[in-house]
């Protein structure tokens, strides 16, 4: 009997899979609470936030990355986040002349696996949680950024991309002895 | 795997997204909300993960099935107990539930509990109702973090 064995099958393949149809069905009770997907947009980006100030710690804590010292040590840390927690390797790109803004390309985006936008929700960014998570995280290691998605292959672009631009460094939340 | 934190956080923000209403949103519908989040999932998971198993031979294995290979996929862990009265009630004991288990040891936060079982029953319940078991799935829970949920077949 096979019963034994299709629990091995691929448990990280599964654990991926429970965690892209629980935020799927999040999404789904999101939709039918909220009258426009604006509000649900607002609200994932929210709970990504809540997520990200959490996640961070369990970042520090699990992969140990040391300190960023620029922007592209930042980048670096985001991509080997998302190697950690989905398991995907983004590409990261497009600096801005600054320095101070870049994207974050996902060729397969994990949590939007099973998905497919009905014509009522195309204004509806459906992974909106990662650009909240981008956004918490960063926040508790004194970095303000803003994070947003400008390409989304549910909408039929070729890749996922979320674009992250520095917009200040927290220096007061800094605690005194440090550097 | 830290996709499984991944899983933690959605589940932590699910439950604290439905009960931000205060006043608005009675604990009862919040609840329900959970549970239907949960069903949805569950019904939707069990499909994926046996796909390749046989048929289950009755319900107790169908019921095995939940105890072990489910929960060890969702809550990496096998259920520490399975009772039954062989009348379609099943009591299903977890000595150690992955949502409770960083919260407290004894019975502070106690009546929070139920907020963290919700989306499990539901979950439960969506397994089996892909499975071809109508149910209603309750849980109890006396002393953090030990928790039992109890599955009462409908027989039609």
């Amino acid at each position: 009997m096979s019963r034994q064995s299709m629990r091995a099958n691929d448990p990280k393949k599964v654990s991926g899979e429970l965690f892209t149809l629980t935020y799927g069905s999040l999404v789904a009770q999101l939709l039918k609470d909220y009258e426009n997907v604006d509000d649900v947009n607002r609200q994932l980006e929210r709970m990504g936030y809540n997520i990200g100030m959490r996640l961070i710690e369990d970042f520090l804590a699990r992969a140990n990355p040391g300190r960023c010292y620029d922007l592209r040590d930042t980048a670096d840390k985001i991509q080997q986040a998302f190697k950690l927690y989905l398991g995907v390797s983004p590409s990261i790109g497009s600096w801005s002349p600054g320095g101070d803004e870049f994207s974050v390309v996902l060729e397969t985006n994990p949590m939007a696996e099973f998905v497919e936008l009905p014509d009522h929700c195309l204004g509806l960014r459906y992974s909106n949680i990662m650009a909240g998570v981008i956004r918490g995280a960063c926040e508790m290691v004194q970095l303000e950024v803003m994070a947003w998605f400008i390409a989304d292959q549910l909408k039929g672009d070729n890749v996922t991309e979320i674009r992250v631009k520095f917009v200040k460094r927290l220096e007061d939340a800094i605690p005194a002895g440090e550097d | 795997m830290a996709e499984e934190a991944m899983f933690d956080f959605i589940h932590m923000e699910a439950v604290s997204y439905v009960f931000q209403g205060g006043e608005k949103i009675s604990e009862d519908e919040a609840i329900s909300k959970l549970e239907h989040m949960g069903f949805a999932t569950g019904y939707r998971l069990v499909e994926r993960l046996t796909r390749e198993s046989g048929r289950y031979k009755d319900e107790l294995d169908i019921m095995k099935y939940i105890c072990k290979d489910l929960w060890v996929t969702v809550y990496k862990k096998q259920i520490d107990n399975l009772r039954t009265n062989h009348q379609g009630v099943y009591v299903l004991h977890d000595n150690r539930f992955r949502f409770l288990s960083h919260m407290a040891a004894g019975k502070q936060y106690l009546q929070y509990a139920p907020r963290y079982l919700a989306f499990t029953c539901g979950l439960v319940r969506g397994c089996l109702a892909n499975l071809g078991v109508t149910c209603v799935v309750t849980a109890e829970v006396t002393q953090l973090p030990a928790c039992k949920f109890q599955i009462q077949v409908q027989r039609g």
